[in-house]
């Protein structure tokens, strides 16, 4: 089945590596101390890539956004209202107990439904809530001229960047279950090889 | 190059933030800098003080020539103008203008030799006195001797050339206002660095642009704004609050990580004094949050920790899924 589109494939490849990038300068900054490096980058580079890697990250999300605008591939970030609840805990019995007792897959994937309930709640949290708080908290450190000073008292910067490492903290506990639940389509190769041929190989997690 | 491009492709950001900071000329100025004319003190000398300001007090001066017969107007001097508002503001306010000046100069027209008489310095005034032992004059001035400025002193470099005897006021100690502050003592440094006809009455070496020698320096503007330079180009000391001893620009601090870092040299020096109180928040130099903020040097220990905590419970979900996975086939 040929679920994802060339646009989506390249899209998916710059924001996975660009993702990485901005984690590992990041935590390099976050965690620095007067050694040279901590992990692999030295302060000064890590600032120069993490805001490298930012710039290209907001234009790939600006055509992520614009993708799901104009084509079709939107609708599969929309929440239905039915069920929600309940479809999330079936997923989420499959995952804990179903998959291990040779159940049905739940909600099989479709043309219809590339997600499952729970896969589509995290990438709508991911995509239109913590990447975008990601984006604008990063402008505002990466421009602090343009930050509000002081906020009831406190350093508008700390609480623009207490949003940013949090948002960003977010993606990356998002990032580990995004990988490792790849890991459970018909092999666990199976669902990283759709993602760069572009056809879902089928009974997926 | 990357941050320039960054810049620019982000410009109507800061176009809409009516950013209020310039380095451009000789001094750094805030917009909203306190125009107030708030000066209460009386000096006891103020009726002879008078008669100095009377001529130096503005840009032009009036007296009656003998020889002619007639009132006299004339330009004073821009170097011995003095603005007798800033006077009254700084630490010498109580002074009468003859107490370091000559008697002579009571007279007018005043004796040519005058321009001569040697100037006091710091230390005939407050060397080996218990008065001032607190601002450690005797550190001060070893310090001095030490750093790339004492190396002037031929060239006539003196404490005047920082510490403006008619105008200095004490700073940082006394201000609450740290980005204050910062511009007050940044504007020390810009008096002769950033205004070439004063550096070259000091030294033989072209005109530095001091924007181009900082342009490896990543949001230059938000550094000068909100450190001072003596931070990377001065000695760290622990027995003064402002270290006189400045390097030669070889040994400036150039690793971002000196600063923004858990052990931040910032609170060794711009946070001296402040850094001796603890905020009990969790965060990591936090005084610092007080005034400011910098990567690195602020983390917050409970965010660390409850980050920390999450991590393991992740792990311990996927380690225990890949278990029964295995085992359960």
């Amino acid at each position: 089945m040929y679920l994802y589109p060339v646009w989506i494939r390249l899209w998916h490849l710059f924001n996975a590596l660009l993702i990485i990038v901005l984690i590992v300068t990041g935590i390099s900054m976050q965690y620095t101390d007067k050694q040279d490096y901590v992990l692999v980058v030295g302060f000064a580079r890590a600032v120069k890539w993490h805001n490298f890697a930012a710039i290209l990250l907001t234009v790939n999300y600006i055509f992520f956004v614009t993708g799901n605008l104009l084509t079709a591939n939107g609708k599969y970030y929309k929440l239905e209202k039915r069920n929600t609840w309940s479809d999330m805990w079936k997923q989420m019995r499959y995952y804990a107990w179903g998959m291990f007792k040779g159940e049905e897959h739940p909600f099989p994937i479709t043309l219809e439904r590339k997600f499952n309930p729970l896969q589509k709640l995290s990438y709508i949290i991911a995509m239109y809530v913590a990447l975008p708080l990601v984006i604008i908290s990063g402008l505002g450190l990466l421009f602090p001229e343009v930050t509000i000073n002081r906020i009831f008292g406190v350093s508008g910067l700390i609480l623009t960047d207490i949003l940013h490492i949090t948002m960003a903290f977010f993606l990356s506990v998002f990032l580990i279950i995004h990988i490792y639940t790849c890991t459970l389509g018909s092999k666990p190769t199976s669902l990283f090889r759709g993602m760069l041929s572009g056809y879902h190989e089928s009974e997926e997690h | 190059m990357i941050s320039a491009s960054i810049r620019y492709l982000l410009f109507f950001i800061l176009a809409l933030s009516g950013a209020s900071y310039s380095a451009s000329g000789s001094e750094l100025t805030i917009e909203k800098a306190d125009t107030k004319d708030s000066i209460t003190y009386r000096s006891p000398y103020y009726e002879d003080n008078e008669r100095c300001f009377k001529c130096h007090g503005q840009s032009k001066y009036e007296y009656t020539n003998e020889n002619l017969g007639r009132q006299v107007k004339a330009m004073m001097f821009s170097e011995v103008i003095i603005n007798r508002n800033k006077f009254y503001e700084a630490n010498h306010k109580s002074f009468s203008c003859t107490d370091c000046h000559s008697e002579e100069y009571t007279k007018f027209p005043h004796a040519g030799e005058l321009r001569m008489e040697q100037s006091y310095n710091c230390m005939d005034c407050h060397g080996g006195d218990e008065k001032f032992s607190k601002f450690n004059f005797e550190t001060i001035e070893s310090q001095y001797r030490n750093s790339t400025h004492f190396k002037l002193e031929a060239e006539g470099f003196t404490c005047w050339d920082c510490h403006n005897p008619h105008y200095y006021k004490i700073n940082i100690r006394n201000n609450s206002n740290l980005k204050e502050a910062v511009l007050y003592d940044n504007n020390i440094c810009l008096r002769c660095h950033s205004n070439y006809n004063q550096f070259q009455l000091l030294s033989e070496r072209e005109e530095i642009n001091i924007l181009q020698k900082h342009e490896w320096l990543p949001n230059q503007e938000s550094h000068f704004k909100n450190v001072r330079c003596i931070e990377c180009h001065a000695e760290i000391n622990d027995t003064i609050l402002v270290s006189h001893l400045i390097n030669p620009v070889e040994k400036a601090v150039k690793r971002c990580n000196e600063c923004h870092s858990q052990n931040s040299l910032l609170m060794s020096s711009l946070y001296k004094f402040e850094s001796k109180k603890q905020r009990k928040d969790g965060f990591f130099n936090g005084i610092i949050l007080n005034q400011s903020y910098v990567i690195g040097a602020n983390r917050n220990e409970y965010l660390n920790i409850l980050s920390l905590l999450i991590f393991a419970v992740l792990v311990i979900i996927i380690g225990s899924h890949i278990y029964f996975r295995l085992t359960k086939k």
